[in-house]
């Protein structure tokens, strides 16, 4: 039989906000244990949450990058459960009253364009971690990362594969670091994920059980754990079995989901709205406030690269998979006057670099200035597309101008005529043989011919004229 | 008269004029402490020390001050704070054994908008534990006496603090107000008590029971001093969200201004008889009989010490209507889903984690959890949050939570339509004088009933104060509520003040 999966993803994203959502506390990762809290985020007696106003801000933000619908009134609630990296015993969330509702992504699967729905995009807390490693008889809570502003990323069961998924996820990290409100780093946590995964025969209107996915924290590990589960799931259906609805943990070690806890182990949260904190108007001038704010976006960026500068839409979407080389792109396209040059040079040597060097565009030695100035001089024939790959490793590798490595090593096109004739008569004079042969009708040799000159000009001729000058010399 | 039996203003009066230092006020409360508070136990912790430095450091500001200067309004005026609002590096325990030994790292708002006002710290004040009980006998540390007949209850949660304002052991107090938790004591030791509208005081550093309820105020021998205090703790706190950015006003500004034409609400389904009040009901009451014009649960003469005081407002020139809440009857009911919902989550931090009561023994996390609250609160909150754990579970929100929320806005909507046609609205303050220790502790239910007339109040948001207004024959105190509009304190202290000055029971005092 034929299955189907449907898979709907909850998307965790912290923002990058300098201090926690509810105090003054900074976000700063990697400090000592508790050194970033305060008797707000410890969840001492008496204290009170304030909310953050930039937090909201970058919410808002997301919810317009992502066609969502900002509510003009919504409400934080309280999410109730006992473990010691949660401080106050309820975790301030939102449950009736999200701050974004609906809007979609679109994003391109085999040429064709898939929309990935919504359910809701909502405002939280993020809670502190508990350590047990090398604590003999303890265990031990850090709380700095509690109280740091998450947002979570609801979508609707839209997905229909691995794949799908790690590419939705590769989108929504595309448009919040487009925006600016998240780093989009998986590893280091700041962008996690669950998976709600079902499969149904095919053609089958209501959808299977589903089991929902915890721990899987790279792109790699979003689509191999889908694929298990998606495998695991019809094996069940197809040795008689039933699916089902549970949480499990994917272990990246053995490639496996594991079952966590069932449907009857499920924490009752008892959500009640928070009485601390009023509920957030939005009002118009909020929105257009930071409607103004918003950056072009990837989508709106792609057509514009093919229609402004004629690139293949595979190369703009490429050149907008992020918004530090969509700049890099676009310095160096204006500056140099070829965008297509510079297309060129950024989706093959540039992007070759960075990714031997595990650099990200916007740490790039090469700045678009000095990359622009040497397609500047192959433009203005000054030196060849072949010289120029020893020029761009001499200004990658260091703080020059195309123009400095050119003088410093000679490296002018010779385009005068006499020059070439006069090492064309010499190579000529030296290889008889093949002079005769050629005259003969073996005119591939000319290709051993321009070697010769080249070899004897240092690469420095301009191909065009050796052979256009070649050809009449030893007509 | 002995310095600590002077009302707040006249006090303040003698350390400005240099007659007396702040620290011969200290030092008078503190014999009268000593003197009276063995029999009255109103203190959970007593800060001498403190005292002191507070005491030399205002007399400091008062030496140095020029003649003219406008000194800070509590400048060496000796007060007495709840103990469940946090005092830096002053134990603040919210009579729990929970947090028997938890001394905050930092300050309410309130208690620190008492400091830029000079005040002079006594000590912290007895309750019921974490505010939940209406006699302070849910004190994880014994409960206190009401000076006036030390066999009963001083009312409660913030038992301590009236009672110390009662026996004249400060000249003033905070409480904190969730279900009546300020008003009821005032009334059942004879003093004044306000709990403002919601939001008027931050709530920063006040040990949350029920956070969509709660709200500090001052416990004071008269209304003007009343008017002083809320000048001094009121205002926009940017720490507490839900503190309400309006303008503060002066509220001693207006206090003298009398009631003429003030328009006074009798609520008719607390006195169902109002409008055809027989000419002899004085007569009807004494023969002994519930007469009908008495609604059940209200002690007689309770009732009669309300009439008389609506029939002194009326001779103030204010004008006397009656008007309805019809929902009122549903506030108790509300309430205990309400607040014990917001106090199951409120008090889930208590897990023995990071700081308070840990149990000693344990197996695993669970096993700690479980101990440590079964160990560290006592039987009245963990009644409270078993309740409020219910009342949030899954099945059964929209039956509790959602209905308490949806019959809170019509009780809500039953004071603006009554404040359409009145000013103020009368009402008892406590059905009962203070009842003996020991006499409703077994039946919860009848402890909740204390606060009938109160609790509706917290419900709408409406701020609500209490005061002296009369005695019953075993010489108790009686309350009368005033309540008033969002905002309209002013209102409220100005009827009071008029009602206050036109008889004398604020001047009565316990024979201590």
């Amino acid at each position: 039989m034929q299955y189907e999966p449907v898979i709907g993803l909850e998307v965790h994203a912290q923002l990058k906000t300098a201090s926690k959502i509810f105090c003054g506390c900074s976000t700063l990762f990697g400090q000592g244990p508790n050194s970033q809290t305060c008797q707000v985020c410890i969840g001492m007696p008496g204290v009170l949450p304030v909310l953050n106003k930039t937090a909201m801000d970058f919410i808002i933000k997301t919810g317009l990058a992502m066609n969502c619908a900002v509510a003009p009134y919504s409400r934080f609630a309280r999410k109730n459960y006992f473990y010691p990296d949660l401080p106050k015993g309820y975790q301030i969330s939102q449950y009736e009253l999200p701050v974004c509702q609906g809007g979609y992504v679109d994003m391109a699967i085999d040429g064709e364009t898939k929309r990935i729905g919504l359910t809701r995009i909502h405002l939280e807390e993020d809670a502190g971690k508990n350590l047990h490693e090398g604590i003999e008889g303890a265990s031990h809570v850090d709380l700095n990362r509690t109280g740091v502003p998450l947002m979570e990323i609801v979508s609707e069961p839209d997905i229909r594969s691995a794949s799908e998924a790690a590419e939705y996820m590769r989108k929504l990290r595309a448009i919040l670091r487009y925006i600016d409100v998240c780093d989009g780093n998986m590893e280091e946590g700041s962008l996690r994920c669950d998976a709600n995964v079902s499969v149904r025969p095919a053609g089958q209107r209501e959808f299977g059980t589903r089991a929902e996915l915890k721990n899987m924290n790279s792109f790699k590990n979003v689509q191999k754990a889908i694929e298990y589960e998606i495998k695991r799931q019809i094996a069940v259906i197809e040795d008689g079995g039933k699916v089902a609805q549970e949480t499990r943990l994917w272990d990246a070690n053995q490639g496996i989901t594991l079952s966590m806890r069932g449907k009857e182990e499920a924490h009752d949260y008892r959500y009640f709205p928070e009485p601390d904190l009023v509920p957030v108007e939005v009002s118009k001038e909020w929105l257009d406030e930071i409607r103004e704010t918003m950056p072009e976006l990837p989508d709106a960026k792609r057509e514009r690269f093919v229609r402004e500068y004629g690139i293949p839409d595979y190369d703009a979407m490429v050149l907008t998979e992020s918004r530090a080389l969509a700049d890099y792109y676009e310095a160096a396209a204006k500056l140099s006057g070829a965008p297509k040059q510079a297309s060129n040079w950024i989706m093959g040597d540039v992007l070759r670099e960075l990714k031997n060097a595990g650099v990200e565009p916007e740490e790039c030695p090469l700045e678009p200035e000095r990359l622009a100035g040497m397609i500047k001089l192959i433009e203005s024939g000054v030196i060849s597309g072949k010289i120029a790959k020893t020029v761009f490793e001499e200004i990658y590798n260091s703080r020059k101008t195309a123009e400095e490595v050119v003088a410093e090593k000679g490296l002018v096109q010779i385009t005068d005529e006499g020059a070439i004739a006069k090492v064309i008569d010499e190579v000529m004079a030296a290889n008889p043989h093949n002079v005769e042969q050629y005259k003969t009708g073996k005119t591939a040799l000319l290709g051993f011919f321009v070697g010769q000159v080249m070899k004897k000009t240092g690469g420095k001729a301009n191909p065009g004229v050796v052979n256009e000058l070649l050809r009449k010399k030893l007509a | 008269m002995e310095l600590h039996s002077l009302t707040l203003h006249a006090l303040r009066e003698l350390i400005i004029k240099k007659e007396i230092t702040a620290k011969d006020a200290a030092f008078a409360y503190t014999r009268r402490i000593g003197q009276v508070e063995p029999e009255v136990n109103a203190f959970l912790t007593l800060t001498p020390n403190k005292t002191i430095e507070m005491a030399e450091r205002a007399d400091k500001v008062i030496s140095g001050q020029p003649e003219a200067g406008q000194p800070a309004p509590l400048l060496g005026v000796p007060l007495a704070i709840k103990d469940n609002m946090c005092t830096e590096g002053i134990k603040t325990t919210c009579a729990s054994r929970m947090l028997e030994n938890f001394i905050p790292p930092y300050e309410s708002t309130a208690t620190r908008k008492l400091m830029d006002a000079g005040y002079v710290l006594l000590g912290k004040t007895n309750m019921d534990e974490f505010a939940m009980g209406s006699s302070t006998e849910n004190s994880a540390f014994g409960a206190t006496k009401n000076p006036w007949d030390l066999s009963r209850i001083p009312g409660g949660s913030s038992g301590g603090s009236a009672a110390a304002v009662a026996a004249d052991m400060c000249a003033a107090a905070l409480g904190s107000d969730t279900g009546g938790s300020i008003r009821q004591p005032a009334a059942c030791c004879g003093v004044v008590g306000l709990k403002p509208t919601y939001g008027r005081v931050s709530r920063y550093g006040l040990v949350a029971f029920a956070s969509s309820l709660d709200q500090i105020g001052p416990i004071t021998k008269d209304v003007e001093d009343c008017a002083i205090m809320m000048n001094v703790i009121g205002g926009h706190d940017p720490l507490d969200s839900t503190s309400a950015d309006v303008a503060l006003p002066d509220f001693t500004a207006n206090l003298k201004d009398g009631i003429k034409g003030l328009r006074v609400g009798i609520p008719r389904e607390y006195f169902p008889g109002y409008l055809n009040l027989p000419q002899d009901w004085k007569q009807a009451l004494r023969l002994g009989e519930r007469s009908y014009f008495v609604s059940p649960g209200i002690d007689k003469e309770v009732f009669a010490a309300i009439m008389e005081a609506v029939n002194a407002l009326q001779s103030l020139g204010a004008e006397i209507k009656e008007i309805s809440l019809p929902h009122t009857g549903h506030a108790v009911a509300t309430y205990y889903i309400l607040a014990t919902s917001e106090a199951s989550s409120n008090l889930a931090r208590y897990d023995g984690v990071k700081y308070g009561y840990r149990a000693k023994e344990h197996e695993d996390l669970l096993d700690m959890y479980k101990r440590t609250r079964s160990e560290g609160f006592g039987p009245e909150v963990k009644r409270r949050i078993m309740l409020g754990t219910y009342a949030l579970s899954s099945g059964y929100y929209e039956a509790y939570y959602k209905k308490a929320q949806q019959v809170r806005t019509l009780i809500k909507r039953d004071f603006d339509d009554a404040f359409k046609d009145v000013d103020i609205i009368i009402t008892p303050t406590s059905p009962t004088p203070a009842f003996k220790l020991g006499e409703k502790t077994a039946d919860p239910l009848q402890m909740y009933l204390s606060d009938i007339f109160t609790i509706s109040v917290n419900l709408a948001g409406i701020p609500g104060l209490s005061l002296p207004c009369g005695m019953t024959g075993s010489n108790l105190p009686v309350g009368m509520q005033i309540l008033g509009r969002h905002w309209g304190e002013e209102t409220v202290l100005r009827a009071a003040y008029a009602y206050e000055q036109a008889t004398d029971w604020h001047t009565r005092k316990p024979g201590m």
